[in-house]
């Protein structure tokens, strides 16, 4: 025994989790989405994954080393995930510039100006989004149609998304079929309302997100609409239409549901839910914009630190 | 459906290498080193003197105040020095050596294997004759038991709760304790509810027990009162405001005792330890410790005499395997780590864990990602990773407001956080300091 023991507070062992197992946990639930929009959308889709990814791990990397002077962490799989979310809100014919400046957006301004992972107030993917739909509004809002695997980047035919076409009035909509697989204009990684649930049912499985925030989503989102849905049907859509189109089940699954950036207590999950759900509702029923899942997401991102203050955990023993 | 504690917990590896070990009688050592704080509340008070010759269960040390207990010989011999010795604190605290010689016992005490089913005494005789024992709570808290038999006023007790449920990884001396001394173990029960004036009481076990299960069930219909109950099995059951969530599914409130629920919960191994103070006259000196690790030739439960240095159950075990790196005094969850080998076995000694050096390293901390994982596993409903923040920043105030002082360190929290963040350390350290705050503002 002349070596010598390690002595340090209990507990003694621990059970092996680790910041990147979940964040390539949320990965692994992404590539149904991914596979699905590669079919849909072909050589476009493949390129803006890449270029999105890489130069949002790029950005991370040159940040920390330059500005921050600290061990690079781009190992841990945050940075390839705000990457492929980036990528999943984008059109598949978004020019390569358009996409660095939406990864800087991201990773400079959304997470690293904040001090970088945990940190930040923001989904730094949604930040980048948000910044490229703001400042190039007509490339943001073109998108592909649907082929398959189509070997065209930013030549392909162009059309538009389901939410558009109703803010337009137009009525001839994509089928059901059609919007659960994904053949229907839009994002490329928000196409397929199947392959996110898929998604959802791995995150909840390897229990890495709870039910209360997707659910709370959809439920209200659902309900909301449902009721305008009710009270004139004419002029607002069915609430499964609502669910299915746009950003709606992306959001709700994989943006909404990032750990840095929602509430920690169950009961705080909920109300994060719910005012999501409301919001996006409202945007796209009486907004300008078509679509307001990334604007509810921010702005309840926004409250979230109020939420954390008002919405504490259930306290044992407590009233 | 099973029950359990209904807010939070976790399923740690159970790694119970030693279930099912029969209890094997550890040799008498040739010194043993009593501590006089094996308790929890003030040291006792030495009553023997360098040269002093004593039997086995001779008294020798008196309760030092009202939260204390009486010590008693584990061996017979001639008392070398009182003098300060390192215990499982880790601190230098003073106890006294006994040079063994022979294994003379003291007369009142009954050592045949005869099961004494009746007793005549009252409750109150009970009760004197656990204090009289030195008897603590075995699980590890070592509160002392005739403490918690005796409520304040105003308050009955309406059920006992036997935690049985050792949901520790690795600990097994409480289950075998059930398998070979069931008939012991409910006849204490039976004491400790005259003793309470109770009629009804629980024993609690987790469903990885299930011939302790079947075993005591069996033996209980002979018992009026008494019920078996199975838990699922989720760490910290063992916990004594989970236990009684568990069992009678009431949260006992903040900052209160478990009467004001109308529980009294005791442990199993206490139990035994009474049914021998009681029917037997023997004081408490020995007990059943669990040694164990994944790379010890042979992990075992060894009855071992209070005050037995640790090393000699460890050779019993097949001694200190190569890279070694962390001996534990209790289980993995809570247990303490230890400074040397050399420390000696106390009343509250359920285990010795041996890690290896690689199951010893904490990995490196990173940053908190909020992940909430933290929250969702603590079963005080508490949020860890704010607390550990408002201690760093020593924004006291925070921390009291979230409730920092009910915290039971269990360290699910810790065993959890995905960024290895040293959660429970930091939530101690604010949990003293606002203990601390607190008494200071009542004073």
């Amino acid at each position: 025994m002349e070596n010598k023991i390690i002595i340090s507070p209990s507990p003694h062992i621990h059970s092996g989790d680790s910041v990147s197992k979940n964040m390539y946990g949320v990965l692994i639930a992404l590539m149904p989405a991914l596979l699905v929009s590669l079919y849909y959308f072909g050589l476009g889709s493949l390129i803006v994954t890449l270029v999105s990814v890489a130069a949002c791990v790029l950005f991370e990397y040159l940040i920390q080393k330059f500005f921050f002077k600290q061990p690079a962490t781009i190992t841990d799989g945050s940075a390839i995930l705000t990457g492929l979310l980036l990528a999943f809100n984008l059109p598949s014919n978004l020019p390569v510039w358009i996409i660095l400046i939406g990864a800087l957006a991201a990773i400079g301004i959304g997470k690293m100006s904040f001090g970088g992972l945990g940190n930040n107030i923001f989904n730094p993917a949604l930040v980048g989004r948000v910044f490229l739909l703001i400042s190039f509004p007509a490339q943001m809002t073109t998108w592909p149609v649907p082929g398959t695997f189509p070997m065209s980047y930013m030549d392909g035919q162009t059309g538009a998304t389901v939410l558009s076409l109703m803010n337009e009035g137009v009525t001839q909509l994509p089928t059901y079929t059609d919007m659960l697989l994904g053949n229907m204009g839009g994002s490329l990684g928000e196409v397929s309302a199947i392959a996110l649930v898929l998604g959802l049912i791995f995150l909840l499985v390897r229990k890495i997100i709870t039910w209360h925030i997707p659910i709370s989503i959809i439920l209200t989102s659902f309900i909301f609409t449902g009721i305008m849905h009710l009270v004139n049907p004419a002029e607002y859509a069915h609430p499964i239409i609502h669910i299915l189109s746009g950003g709606l089940l992306l959001g709700a699954i994989f943006m909404a549901t990032d750990y840095v950036t929602s509430p920690m207590s169950k009961s705080g999950m909920l109300v994060f839910g719910i005012g999501i759900g409301l919001l996006t509702s409202l945007i796209r029923l009486f907004g300008a914009y078509p679509e307001g899942m990334s604007f509810a997401i921010l702005i309840m991102n926004a409250l979230t630190p109020l939420i954390n203050l008002y919405f504490k955990p259930k306290h044992f023993g407590g009233k | 459906m099973l029950r359990t504690f209904r807010i939070g917990g976790i399923h740690p590896p159970e790694n119970k290498l030693s279930a099912g070990k029969k209890i094997v009688r550890l040799a008498v050592p040739k010194q043993v080193i009593i501590p006089l704080s094996q308790h929890i509340g003030a040291p006792a008070q030495a009553i023997v003197k360098k040269g002093d010759m004593v039997k086995t269960g001779t008294l020798i040390a008196k309760p030092g105040g009202f939260v204390s207990a009486n010590i008693h010989s584990s061996v017979s011999g001639k008392i070398n020095k009182i003098d300060s010795a390192i215990d499982a604190s880790g601190y230098k605290r003073t106890a006294i050596f006994i040079d063994v010689d022979g294994d003379e016992w003291e007369d009142a005490i009954d050592r045949s294997d005869n099961l004494i089913k009746d007793c005549k005494l009252s409750g109150k005789e009970i009760i004197d004759k656990i204090a009289a024992a030195g008897i603590v709570g075995l699980g590890g808290a070592t509160f002392p038991t005739q403490i918690k038999l005796t409520p304040p006023p105003g308050n009955k007790a309406e059920i006992l709760i036997i935690n049985a449920v050792e949901c520790e990884p690795y600990l097994t001396s409480d289950h075998i304790l059930m398998m070979e001394k069931g008939e012991e173990v409910l006849i204490g029960v039976t004491l400790l509810m005259k003793a309470i004036d109770v009629k009804r009481a629980v024993i609690g076990i987790e469903n990885n027990k299930p011939d302790a299960i079947k075993h005591l069930t069996n033996l209980a219909s002979a018992y009026p009162g008494i019920e078996i109950m199975p838990l699922k099995v989720q760490y910290p059951q063992g916990g004594e405001k989970q236990l009684i969530d568990a069992v009678i599914r009431k949260q006992v409130k903040s900052g209160a005792l478990p009467i004001s629920a109308g529980a009294v919960v005791q442990n199993v191994g206490t139990s035994f330890a009474v049914y021998e103070a009681v029917q037997k006259n023997k004081p408490l000196i020995e007990r059943v410790v669990t040694v164990t690790g994944k790379k010890l030739t042979n992990p075992t439960n060894l009855l071992t005499r209070i005050g037995t240095p640790i090393n000699a159950l460890i050779e019993e075990a097949g001694g200190v395997p190569e890279n070694t790196g962390k001996i534990i005094g209790g289980g993995p969850m809570m247990g303490k780590a230890l400074v040397s080998p050399d420390v000696p076995v106390t009343k509250g000694s359920s285990g010795i864990l041996l890690l290896t050096k690689e199951e010893s390293v904490r990995k490196p901390m990173q940053n908190c990602i909020r992940c909430a994982k933290c929250v969702n596993v603590c079963p005080m409903g508490l949020n860890p990773t704010l607390l550990m923040n408002a201690t760093e920043f020593t924004n006291w105030d925070m921390a009291e407001a979230n409730y920092i002082v009910d915290c039971i360190e269990c360290g699910s929290c810790s065993y959890t956080c995905p960024a290895n963040r040293p959660l429970l350390d930091y939530i101690r350290l604010g949990k003293g300091k606002v203990m601390g705050i607190i008494r200071a503002r009542k004073a």
